[in-house]
């Protein structure tokens, strides 16, 4: 066969999200691809920008439908910082709570996917049972499944009972049985080694030149890990390890998720057992004074990056918002060149991409066929124009 | 035999009819192990069926620049292939239309479907339907040789008495060991050929529905994806029902039973357990496994399962010479 270009996304059946590849292969080979992520820009750091610090949160919470704790948490603590707060130690501990569990069902989802990319449907389906058992602690703890409405600046919102906290840690042996079986079985599954091992490869040298976080870096044998290097809410008083791996491929990717799936449950179930007593929140000033803040957080998918500025007012004056899928995806458009078409599920399923919270904009205009970029200056007009409009309505 | 009892046998039972509603039996059974081995609920018993008929109610739709008539007829020629592959496949007793040399074209008759994705991937002008279109036939290439080479091991063996046909394979069966006992590398070479004749998982490549969508398939709507899909379940039961015949007896035991129709009773009863045990293990295999690459199949099949085949093939004609050499 001579060079086709095979179109993947933004409708297809390996990847339901809004992102488009342009394949060029030769034969079963993958020449090259051309990537385009912006379909879905939902102007979130725009709207971020006219809401008090009391409503940004649940805005924010829906910047991403898995990691809604990672940017609430990262935000508050940014604003936290600006404010210089002292939050009370049994909130950093819930939210710490939250954020594994939410770690947890991330990594489960991907397993799940990545056996499905690969045709192995069988783990698919048991993953997400088992995962079903975390979203049902998530629900149990916070009252939802999805967007937990945990954090608010100044603390956390809810409280645990002694009772949910005897329920979560009935459930976590029955978890760690699964995941033991899991980590068992991502060794010895024939057919998974065999698409897992040596497919998109990236050495740590590349990972370094390109940005890569997370899961991606830490198979590649980047010893990086906010949640270490930067502690943050209750992370520097919990007993835990950074997993690394030196595979650099899928197969190394899958056993950084599943060493970190068993990390994240032994630190559940510290939290749980030793959550300190006291207030779970502490009142906040209305408004932060003028600062720039750049707060990380080590979000399931990888580093995520909050940069916040604020102006003696009760709002962002400007929120920047770097997900970990905009750092990864470079390193998948190398790794993914002269592997089989047939690996392109699963190497773009590898840095568990999350891709509405990704999308940056692009402009068309359909009756001149024309697809084009905005300018900052042009966006910030197109913005105030539309919200001028809304206002007016 | 009477040409209305051959009517019969070939259009009701164990024809055609008997053959669509086994073929519908199978889907749902092949689904229902595969959904508790995954810990799901399954279908319905008449979920298949209930499928079928609503994709024959739904639009045809005509992609730009496609050959429709030919699209049309491509279907209806691997449905036709298979059914007509059945009709020597002993089911009661041995079949009425057999003769020598039928092994051959039941063989023959299984390819047609495959050949005919490859059309259909080619007249779809979309370039998912072209890759599953070349990969089904690249796969075809891989198994075709090992899996033919593993279902002729058995007509070597029976020789002349068997005439190379399935029926006679059978009846040779009846007097001697079955042919697993003999040949074990031949059997899980055919299971595993079959499995990729089949294109079920790990061998799905043709239709990989994270990779190409539904390959192949990709642009087939209404009654054309209806007829293939039926196409895909009669393959599975010819498969399974050739398999049974020639490595586990097929529905003959060693005893006759004295009136006919008791025999012919107990042979359907026989004949069900045995294609339901073959079904099992190719559910399993599909349950166990993730999908492999085109390059690692074609590694593992010439390396492999071509060498086991011709093996088991040497073997057949060794234990010709020195086992069986007397009555054949």
């Amino acid at each position: 066969m001579a060079e086709v270009i095979v179109p993947v996304g933004p409708q297809h059946p390996a990847l339901k999200e809004p992102v488009n590849f342009k394949v060029v292969a030769d034969g079963e080979t993958i020449v090259r691809l051309e990537l385009d992520v912006s379909y879905n820009h939902r102007g979130i750091e725009k709207a971020a920008e006219s809401r008090d610090f009391v409503r940004v949160v649940p805005l924010l919470e829906r910047v991403c439908g898995i990691c809604s704790h990672s940017h609430t948490t990262v935000f508050t603590k940014g604003i936290e910082e600006a404010m210089k707060l002292t939050i009370p130690p049994r909130a950093q501990y819930i939210r710490t709570i939250v954020a594994e569990l939410e770690r947890m069902h991330s990594h489960l989802l991907w397993l799940g996917v990545a056996a499905h990319e690969v045709g192995f449907n069988t783990l698919f389906m048991w993953t997400w049972r088992d995962r079903e058992a975390v979203q049902d602690m998530l629900e149990e703890m916070t009252g939802n499944r999805v967007n937990y409405g945990t954090n608010e600046v100044g603390g956390v919102r809810r409280d645990l009972t002694p009772e949910q906290i005897q329920a979560a840690l009935k459930r976590l042996p029955k978890l760690e049985e699964r995941l033991a079986k899991y980590a068992e079985m991502v060794n010895a599954e024939e057919t998974m080694l065999l698409r897992f091992k040596g497919v998109g490869h990236l050495t740590k040298e590349q990972a370094l030149q390109l940005g890569a976080v997370g899961p991606t870096a830490r198979a590649s044998g980047v010893d990086y890990d906010i949640r270490r290097d930067d502690p943050y809410i209750a992370y520097a008083d919990i007993p835990w390890k950074v997993i690394t791996d030196t595979h650099g491929d899928v197969y190394g990717r899958t056993l950084v998720r599943v060493g970190e799936l068993q990390q994240s449950l032994e630190m559940i179930r510290y939290c749980l057992q030793n959550l300190p007593a006291g207030p779970i929140r502490t009142a906040p000033p209305r408004a932060a004074p003028r600062a720039e803040i750049l707060t990380r957080y080590e979000a399931p998918r990888g580093e995520l990056v909050h940069f916040i500025r604020t102006n003696n007012t009760d709002k962002v004056e400007r929120l920047d918002i770097r997900t970990p899928t905009l750092a990864n995806w470079t390193s998948v458009a190398v790794s993914l060149v002269n592997q089989n078409l047939a690996d392109i599920p699963v190497i773009v399923a590898a840095i568990d991409p999350c891709l509405s919270c990704t999308s940056r904009i692009t402009v068309v205009n359909p009756k001149g066929r024309h697809v084009g970029e905005m300018t900052w200056d042009e966006l910030s007009e197109h913005g105030r124009e539309f919200y001028r409009r809304r206002g007016r309505r | 035999m009477d040409p209305i009892l051959l009517a019969v046998y070939i259009l009701v039972f164990p024809g055609f009819v008997f053959l669509l509603g086994y073929a519908f039996l199978f889907e749902f059974l092949d689904r229902k192990i595969y959904a508790r081995m995954q810990n799901r609920v399954g279908p319905p018993l008449v979920q298949p069926f209930a499928d079928f008929v609503k994709m024959l109610g739904k639009e045809v739709i005509d992609p730009k620049g496609v050959d429709r008539r030919a699209f049309d007829v491509a279907p209806i020629l691997a449905l036709a292939a298979v059914m007509t592959a059945f009709l020597y496949v002993p089911v009661v007793a041995s079949s009425p239309l057999a003769f020598q040399g039928d092994l051959v074209v039941v063989l023959y008759l299984m390819t047609i479907p495959t050949i005919v994705l490859f059309l259909l991937g080619w007249l779809s002008r979309n370039v998912y339907a072209t890759i599953g279109g070349v990969r089904a036939v690249t796969q075809m290439f891989i198994y075709e040789v090992p899996f033919y080479l593993a279902m002729l091991a058995p007509a070597l063996m029976a020789g002349a008495a068997g005439g190379w046909s399935v029926s006679g394979i059978v009846a040779w069966q009846q007097h001697n060991l079955w042919f697993a006992v003999y040949q074990p590398i031949g059997l899980v070479v055919a299971i595993i050929g079959l499995q990729a004749k089949l294109e079920r998982t790990p061998f799905d490549i043709p239709e990989a529905e994270t990779e190409i969508v539904a390959g192949p398939t990709t642009e087939l709507t209404g009654r054309r994806l209806a007829l293939m899909k039926l196409t895909t379940d009669v393959s599975l039961v010819v498969g399974s029902a050739l398999v049974a015949a020639l490595f586990l007896g097929g529905p003959l035991l060693p005893w006759t039973f004295s009136p006919n129709w008791l025999g012919w009773t107990v042979g359907f009863v026989v004949f069900l357990a045995k294609t339901l045990a073959v079904l099992l293990v190719l559910s399993s295999i599909k349950a166990a496994t993730g999908r492999i690459r085109i390059d690692q199949l074609n590694d593992i099949g010439w390396k492999y399962l071509a060498s086991a085949a011709v093996l088991q093939v040497f073997l057949a004609l060794l234990m010709n010479y020195y086992l069986v050499g007397a009555n054949a």
